[in-house]
């Protein structure tokens, strides 16, 4: 990396703290985003552990509340990313106009654009360990790998948020949003987050394989579960690829809306 | 010794889509000086406000900002200026003195620093009792006022600001003019829009009148006024729905008539000798007035429009 934007990186710090201060007073959305793991896990988890039964993921019998928690992981992940960025993003950008002063000093838009991704992904760092604790104490966890699961949180929330910036310069207005949740219902619904993938037929299944939640709950339950084969890398590769590619549309798009 | 030029623009233009805004303008502005830009709505101050603060770049031409390109070193100049925008975007969220800090940690000044220096602002922006007030409580020209303090945290070397004093009280103007006279005379150089005339008088040593894009005027004040206008007004009123139909019944008497909605403006020399000569010929107006020119009278000249329309 040049040395301009290692620059760069340090200004876009400031937007961190910039969010912290602001969320400081709005404390309840922090606590929420705790409990939101506790709600995953004890209502699909314990619910469905007992109609569902065991699973066999390869050649390992694992209870469903195991199977499924990571895919609750993940989901989280992508959502608290995508609220993030989508709609509070867009609220900065186009109704509150917070951005506008901020670029009269040193902070460039990519900086911007950077600073909330950073955002996100403290918030996905310290959600991602309080639901990983949850899995452990729920007696969800697959093994002691799951400790691989707070990085790939973080890498999960990584690709949405950058996904979540690129989207919120589209929106414009309120309205719009509903195309958001148009997207993100059936991602959830669809990408074998809750059942395996091999239960769909073929060609379903290669079109789910497009969806970065599937990429990313598959990595999660490999790492919760020790299973680790080369897949994971192109999983994960696959991410770190749309969050490089969302960044750079959401830089081109905020430089566009908000230096005209 | 030559002043040194702080900023120095060549053929600026700015186009939003195929709208021209700013149709290739030239502006040199000195260390310490006070420049100012009048326009009616729409002449493309902002816009070249914001392609001097290195926020926006010019779609054509060039300019330099302490002898530096803000294609390529936007943060550096950016460290160095002080922008009060045209509109507040303040966090609304954070209280008063939040929102300075905040400001500060953004041009990497240390938090020591930054609480020394909110203290004088809270005070010079009257806003001390407000410190722990949440912004959105705010009236509007206590907002101004933060703003205003906001642009002031890095010590800037050129302030650049936006119809600052829109929406203050007088009391409120009089105190920013005192201080800008201040950071003049500490060597800080001022840019500045207004569609106030006195508050261009009183702060600019020099200033351009833009209309729809390009320059059609400039100089000092003083300058301006010789040039552009007679050295006396008279302003007439009539009791008519249409002061239209004077026009023409007093052009003999003037060097150039103007026809306002509610007023006619004769420009003249010796006013009340004209007012006398205008009685003679049996025309009456309800009300009559004989003022000195001001830059009110070249803007409407240059631009056809007044000042605040
Ligand atoms: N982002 C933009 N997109 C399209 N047109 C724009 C944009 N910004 C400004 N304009 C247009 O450019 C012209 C000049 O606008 P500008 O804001 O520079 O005027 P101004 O002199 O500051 O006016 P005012 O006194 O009302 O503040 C206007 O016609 C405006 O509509
Ligand atoms: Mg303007």
């Amino acid at each position: 990396m040049t040395r301009l934007a290692l620059f760069g990186t340090r200004r876009s710090l400031r937007i961190l703290e910039r969010n912290a201060l602001v969320y400081r007073s709005q404390w309840l959305m922090l606590v929420s985003g705790f409990f939101e793991p506790l709600f995953y896990l004890l209502s699909i988890g314990i619910g469905l552990n007992h109609l569902v039964g065991d699973l066999h993921v390869h050649g390992r019998v694992v209870s469903y509340a195991t199977f499924v928690a990571p895919g609750m992981l993940a989901t989280s992940a992508m959502n608290g990313a995508m609220i993030d960025t989508v709609f509070n993003t867009f609220f900065k950008l186009k109704i509150s106009h917070t951005y506008d002063a901020l670029l009269s000093t040193p902070l460039e838009v990519t900086d911007v654009a950077l600073g909330e991704v950073w955002w996100a992904l403290a918030r996905a760092t310290v959600y991602g360990a309080s639901f990983i604790a949850c899995m452990a104490l729920l007696g969800d966890a697959g093994s002691w790998w799951v400790v691989l699961c707070w990085p790939g949180a973080i890498l999960t929330s990584l690709a949405f948020s950058c996904i979540g910036l690129a989207a919120c310069t589209y929106v414009r207005s309120w309205q719009d949003f509903d195309l958001v949740t148009l997207v993100q219902l059936p991602l959830f619904l669809f990408s074998a987050t809750f059942f395996p993938i091999s239960l769909y037929p073929r060609w379903l299944g290669a079109i789910v394989s497009f969806s970065p939640l599937y990429q990313s709950a598959s990595l999660l339950r490999g790492f919760s579960l020790g299973q680790f084969d080369w897949m994971m890398v192109i999983r994960a590769g696959y991410l770190v690829a749309i969050a490089l590619v969302g960044l750079r549309i959401a830089s081109q798009r905020f430089r566009r809306i908000l230096t005209p | 010794m030559t002043a040194e030029r702080v900023v120095e623009a060549r053929h600026l233009v700015k186009r939003f889509g195929s709208f021209e805004a700013v149709k290739g303008i030239d502006v040199a502005i000195d260390r310490g000086e006070s420049f100012g830009f009048l326009g009616p709505n729409g002449a493309g101050k902002t816009s070249t406000m914001r392609m001097m603060s290195a926020v926006s770049q010019p779609t054509e031409g060039t300019i330099t900002i302490f002898g530096l390109d803000p294609r390529t070193d936007g943060p550096d100049i950016r460290r160095r200026l002080g922008v009060v925008a045209q509109e507040d975007s303040l966090e609304l969220e954070l209280s008063v003195r939040l929102n300075l800090e905040m400001f500060g940690r953004y041009f990497d000044l240390p938090r020591r620093v930054v609480r020394e220096r909110v203290d004088e602002l809270l005070d010079f922006a009257q806003l001390t009792e407000r410190a722990d007030d949440k912004v959105d409580n705010l009236s509007g020209g206590m907002k101004r006022r933060l703003t205003i303090a906001r642009g002031l945290i890095n010590q800037p070397e050129i302030l650049i600001l936006d119809e600052p004093t829109t929406g203050l009280d007088p009391q409120a103007r009089h105190l920013l003019w005192d201080r800008l006279y201040r950071l003049k005379r500490e060597g800080v150089t001022l840019i500045i829009t207004t569609h106030y005339m006195d508050e261009a008088e009183q702060l600019c040593d020099r200033l351009v009148v833009m209309d729809r894009g390009t320059i059609v005027a400039e100089g000092a004040p003083r300058t301006l006024i010789e040039r552009y206008s007679t050295r006396e007004v008279v302003e007439l009123r009539f009791s008519t729905d249409d002061h239209e139909e004077f026009h023409s019944r007093l052009s003999p008497f003037a060097e150039r008539v103007e026809v306002l909605p509610d007023r006619v403006l004769l420009y003249v020399n010796e006013g009340d000798e004209t007012l006398m000569e205008i009685h003679a010929a049996g025309i009456t107006p309800s009300s009559a007035l004989v003022r000195r020119s001001s830059l009110e009278d070249v803007f409407l000249h240059l631009t056809g429009r007044t000042l605040t329309d």
